[in-house]
């Protein structure tokens, strides 16, 4: 059986050297963003127990700490940091709408006529 | 007839198929997750002070969690890289930690942080009757604080046919150490660690309660949402980890023999949706648990 698995293996077609490369370079990135983020969970943890006066001002601090988190998922292990132009394109009508959704919600909750 | 573009871009487009699909659809997963979210924002600015419940989750366990679809995430980039590399027994090594993380995530979730709160119980007071049990709320203490009021008796019930019964007139109540000693400094803010119900029973009188229930979806706006939004982030876990699990059967290997970038293109897109899935739980896990 390993002989066989063996000499499929030697035709296994072979990267593209260049791509390779570039992949090989990149492990250690991810691994560090990895890192990064384990630090940050962490840090959003110990800043829920710090009081910023009201609880508004710990959901925004919290949140900054999650937007940054959520940043660092899409732009390196996503790879949006570099991608094609199409993506981005998909991405902008999607954050448009749901810009948009939140807005809705804004509207109902600052409901001027019923409050 | 052999499917175009898997592994060649196309002219128009500069990607191979698969990558636009899973944009795609993790756009309209960001539509799905968007709309509950803003259910969430939109009960919660509207809870009255004392009304949204802190505290409740297990944080220690929520963080444990939180760092082990981290971890999964960077291992699954890693099985690409791998792919990527032609290091087959190196996927293979990170793929099966991919989906041992994924398992035990939704093991811990299911199996231990669900059903605790099921057997959790808790009874809202209505606001004229609040007064009545100020040895358990401690509300002149927290106001003298200016911290929100407590309107809610939570513990394990120990009378449970109470539940159901109508003859019964109250329920009993094994406190939790908020209603225990609520005037304690220590209890002004939420705790670290999980504190298990006291022994000290509290008796609660059915009509003076606005509600009351086990922790579950129906038992208030916080947690409908929360296992809404947690159950619908769980199902995509396994929906992920049964993707993984294809991608380690000897399918997949036969394709990676094949065509290794076919694979790797595979596990880049897959990839891509646990990485949105991680990417939700980042903001489930503070507004969820620790706010």
């Amino acid at each position: 059986m390993k002989e066989t698995h063996q000499a499929h293996t030697a035709e296994i077609a072979p990267p593209d050297e260049h791509a390779a490369e570039h992949v090989a370079a990149h492990v250690r990135k991810y691994v560090m963003v990895g890192l990064t983020l384990l630090t940050f969970t962490a840090i959003t943890v110990a800043l829920s127990y710090v009081n910023f006066g009201t609880m508004k001002a710990n959901v925004a601090v919290a949140m900054l700490v999650a937007t940054f988190k959520a940043g660092l998922v899409a732009a390196i292990f996503m790879h949006l940091s570099a991608e094609r132009r199409l993506i981005y394109r998909i991405l902008i009508f999607t954050g448009f709408f749901v810009l948009g959704l939140f807005w809705l919600t804004y509207l109902a909750w600052y409901n001027p006529i019923v409050r | 007839m052999e499917i175009p573009y898997t592994v060649a871009p196309r002219r128009d487009t500069g990607l191979w198929n698969a990558k636009v699909g899973i944009w795609l659809f993790l756009a309209s997963e960001v539509m799905l997750f968007g709309g509950l979210f803003s259910a969430y924002v939109f009960l919660r600015l509207d809870a009255a002070p004392g009304d949204w419940p802190h505290g409740l989750l297990n944080v220690p366990v929520g963080t444990m969690n939180t760092a082990i679809l981290i971890a999964s995430s960077v291992t699954v980039v890693l099985a690409w890289a791998a792919l990527k590399m032609r290091q087959f027994g190196r996927y293979r090594f990170y793929m099966t930690i991919t989906i041992l993380c994924g398992v035990i995530f939704l093991v811990v979730k299911l199996a231990y942080e669900w059903p605790q709160k099921f057997e959790h119980f808790g009874a809202r007071i209505k606001e004229s009757e609040l007064v009545k049990y100020e040895q358990y709320l401690g509300n002149e203490h927290l106001l003298a604080k200016g911290l929100a009021p407590r309107k809610e008796i939570s513990g394990h019930l120990h009378n449970s046919q109470a539940l159901h019964d109508p003859n019964i007139k109250e329920y009993e109540i094994a406190l939790d150490p908020v209603n225990a000693d609520p005037t304690s400094p220590k209890m002004d803010r939420p705790h670290f660690f999980y504190v298990p119900a006291t022994n000290k029973i509290a008796s609660v009188e059915k009509a003076d309660v606005e509600y009351a229930n086990m922790f579950l979806p129906k038992h208030s706006a916080y947690f409908a949402t929360y296992f809404t939004i947690t159950g619908l982030h769980g199902a995509h876990v396994l929906g992920g980890v049964l993707v993984f699990c294809y991608m380690m059967l000897p399918a997949s290997t036969r394709l990676y023999r094949q065509n290794p970038e076919h694979l790797a293109n595979r596990v880049e897109v897959s990839g891509l949706f646990w990485h949105f899935v991680d990417l939700v739980w980042i903001f489930v896990f503070p507004l969820f648990y620790l706010l």
